[in-house]
């Protein structure tokens, strides 16, 4: 076990320039020019395709785990982001940094079991399978294995909330500004490493993929009157 | 006061025949192509029945429509709801509620192996191409009244006494009606109330409900709101449809294909006038005072106030003479024969029905087969369907406002008698009228337009003006010789 740990470190540490610096930036650019491009051309397909209709029990145990766990470690990546502070600050009573990481590991697990139970859904539902797609199939591969290394993550390498402020985000804010600088990365173990690869390929990828419902959230819903007109002529 | 004219429609139930074509119709225009073949825009349903989907009606199981308790709340939905129900919506009928749509697999006819017995065309789903049972169909339970597994459950029987539960299923005695259904296109839609990207409208210059194909994002929301499930999801494109009243034919002078293919000429389209400011007002109103709340409402077109009105909102002078040859406008408010369907759901629907008459109640004497009694309108409330299961479908549960419909039907109807066959007499005639409210006159011409009809009569459609509406956003000349409306690239999915 440790022979191969040691021979995978030594692999992404040859990978390090395509995949922690050229990657990320390949990975950005692309999603933001075939995000504008496809919502220019295709706005007819800007919307996940649900399959609710087709099935509904197995629908709810594994759509709804999916999403919320995804969304609360989501929304912890991007918190430890932008600012790294306010983590090392919450963290500096262990009892506080054990609460995190438990929380931040069982929204993991919820994301990963959601994610097995769609693909099992998706495999076994023959309706369901007719309205799966290869972009999908890509898609679910790649998210099993964003979640199921983000949760060895949890597991193998712990204590994430606090060593992220330390050697995550200074290199993703150095990508960020345009003066990349992986030096506080190249020493990190194989595993966060492709878990950082991994989520640049589904960022890149996100376009292509039934992805992009999640910038069609309906917000203004929420504000605005619930009876909608249209007129034809200038009102 | 806002005027607002809405394209509305009256459905004369007692000239249904059941016979469907309007549904073809509609199914060989709008529906036959992949991820709507389930879906029925026009359906017609036997009554007493479950409907389809099965069990429309039971708001209990799909929390259709709106609530009224001091504040008007969608029960499917509401802001904080369509934040934490994003990714699985709860009240979402699935494909087994309606049906799933199949076909027969003729080729084996021609290809199956030389074998003992002859090849069948077995039936194969049409989303998945597997051979399927057929479990139920768009009419499953046509012309099934007594029926224990579709009409004993039909949910309007709720409230009708053993007595007239027995009355309605006792064999030879079996007694149904037709009941079609579109879209009703209605003031308060809560489809479109539901929508949380807002892709459903209503058009504000005659008031169709359409989906905006563009920005639906398949939330799912319309098909759980809409209390009549009458908005369907597509399951290949991921985008929902509805019922569009036809109006590529509606603009060009045409009625929409369900009414002109119908053979009973039960079908009248005309423009309504109504007042947009009372919508929240009359949705509120307690389930007693709806009708005459949602009737008050609809505004007088002859009015001089109200012509001034509407011509201060913009409406074209042809809407406004349309409204006052309105024939929905006869059925709806100077007659009162009209009501709108399960109106308690708040929605306001523009579709109202005439009520059925029932089958004339005989008695035998003496082996002669008697039609007479001495109540004038006995038969109405001893007819063979109870006048409760009508309240429940079409009075908000209460009778006076079928009651009342029916007894100027029927005496109609015999006035119409006495004056052609004379074997009724004209003083009988005369009683009944005056005590149904109407005068001769209006007798006669509910006569003749419940069955002397022409086309012209049945559908009064204005002038759409769609040439000047373009003409402010777009430059006309940019449409010549472009073909068709919306967009043209094949609604392909599969990102």
């Amino acid at each position: 076990m440790d022979i191969l740990s040691s021979y995978l470190n030594d692999l992404f540490k040859y990978l390090d320039v395509p995949l922690m610096l050229v990657l990320p930036y390949v990975a950005v650019f692309t999603m933001v020019l075939v995000t504008i491009q496809r919502y220019r051309t295709a706005k007819f397909t800007y919307s996940s395709l649900s399959s609710q209709f087709l099935e509904n029990r197995q629908h709810f145990w594994s759509v709804v785990p999916m999403h919320y766990g995804i969304i609360i470690v989501l929304l912890g990546h991007f918190v430890a982001f932008l600012t790294p502070s306010v983590i090392t600050a919450w963290n500096r009573q262990p009892g506080r940094l054990y609460v995190l990481e438990v929380f931040a590991l069982a929204a993991g697990i919820a994301t990963l079991v959601g994610l097995i139970s769609i693909v099992v859904r998706r495999l076994t539902v023959s309706k369901v399978r007719v309205v799966t797609t290869v972009s999908d199939w890509i898609l679910l591969v790649l998210l099993l294995i964003q979640a199921g290394t983000g949760i060895s993550i949890a597991i193998f390498v712990p204590w994430g909330s606090s060593w992220f402020a330390a050697s995550i985000a200074p290199y993703l804010w150095s990508l960020t500004e345009l003066r990349p600088d992986i030096a506080s990365v190249t020493g990190l173990p194989w595993l966060v490493k492709w878990h950082f690869a991994n989520a640049f390929l589904v960022i890149g990828l996100f376009p292509f993929t039934r992805l992009v419902h999640i910038l069609v959230v309906p917000n203004p819903y929420l504000w605005r009157r619930p009876q909608v007109v249209r007129w034809y002529s200038d009102k | 006061m806002e005027v607002r004219a809405q394209t509305s429609m009256v459905f004369h139930l007692d000239k249904c025949i059941g016979c469907h074509t309007c549904s073809i119709a509609c199914k060989n225009i709008w529906t036959d192509r992949r991820g709507t073949e389930y879906m029925w825009w026009n359906n017609v349903e036997t009554k007493p029945g479950t409907g389809y989907p099965s069990l429309w009606e039971d708001q209990d199981k799909y929390h259709g429509g709106w609530d009224a308790n001091g504040k008007l709340q969608l029960r499917s939905t509401s802001k904080a709801q369509v934040v934490a129900n994003i990714f699985h919506n709860p009240s979402m009928p699935t494909l087994d509620d309606y049906y799933e749509p199949w076909e027969y697999d003729y080729q084996n006819l021609f290809n199956a192996p030389e074998g003992s017995d002859q090849p069948a065309a077995l039936p194969i789903s049409m989303i998945t191409g597997e051979q399927i049972d057929i479990e139920s169909g768009p009419n499953w339970d046509d012309d099934l009244s007594g029926s224990p597994i579709y009409a004993e459950n039909d949910p309007n029987l709720a409230g009708l006494t053993e007595d007239q539960r027995r009355q309605l299923f006792a064999v030879q005695r079996l007694v149904f009606f037709y009941f079609p259904r579109i879209c009703n296109h209605c003031l308060n839609p809560a489809c479109v109330a539901s929508c949380p990207s807002g892709a459903l409208y209503k058009r504000g210059e005659d008031g169709i409900v359409l989906l905006d194909q563009k920005r639906c994002r398949a939330w799912r929301s319309c098909v759980s709101a809409c209390p009549y499930k009458k908005t369907y999801f597509n399951w290949n494109t991921g985008k929902s449809e509805k019922c569009i009243l036809c109006f590529p034919r509606v603009e060009t002078g045409q009625a929409p294909a369900c009414f002109h293919s119908c053979v009973g000429r039960i079908r009248f389209l005309g423009v309504l006038l109504y007042d947009a400011d009372r919508i929240e007002e009359v949705a509120k109103t307690d389930d007693d005072g709806l009708i005459d709340a949602h009737r008050d409402m609809i505004l007088d077109p002859n009015d001089p106030e109200v012509i001034a009105e509407a011509k201060k909102a913009g409406i074209p002078d042809s809407t406004i003479k349309a409204a006052q040859q309105s024939p929905v406008y006869q059925f709806v408010k100077v007659w009162k024969l009209a009501l709108p369907p399960h109106l308690e759901y708040r929605t306001l629907p523009m579709l109202f029905y005439v009520p059925p008459m029932s089958p004339v109640l005989s008695s035998k004497n003496d082996s002669t087969i008697q039609h007479e009694s001495d109540q004038l309108f006995h038969d109405i409330d001893q007819s063979r369907v109870p006048i409760q299961f009508l309240a429940n479908l079409l009075g908000t549960g209460n009778e006076s406002k079928v009651r009342y419909a029916l007894k100027k039907l029927k005496a109609t109807r015999w006035y119409r008698r006495a004056v052609t066959v004379g074997d009724v007499d004209m003083e009988t005639a005369r009683r009944m009228l005056s005590e149904a409210d109407c005068s001769p006159e209006e007798a006669d011409a509910i006569y003749r337009l419940s069955a002397l009809n022409t086309v012209d009569e049945r559908f009064v459609i204005p002038p759409a003006h769609r040439e000047e509406a373009v003409e402010s956003t777009e430059d006309p000349m940019d449409r010549k010789k472009s073909a068709g409306f919306g967009f043209l690239a094949a609604p392909k999915r599969g990102l």
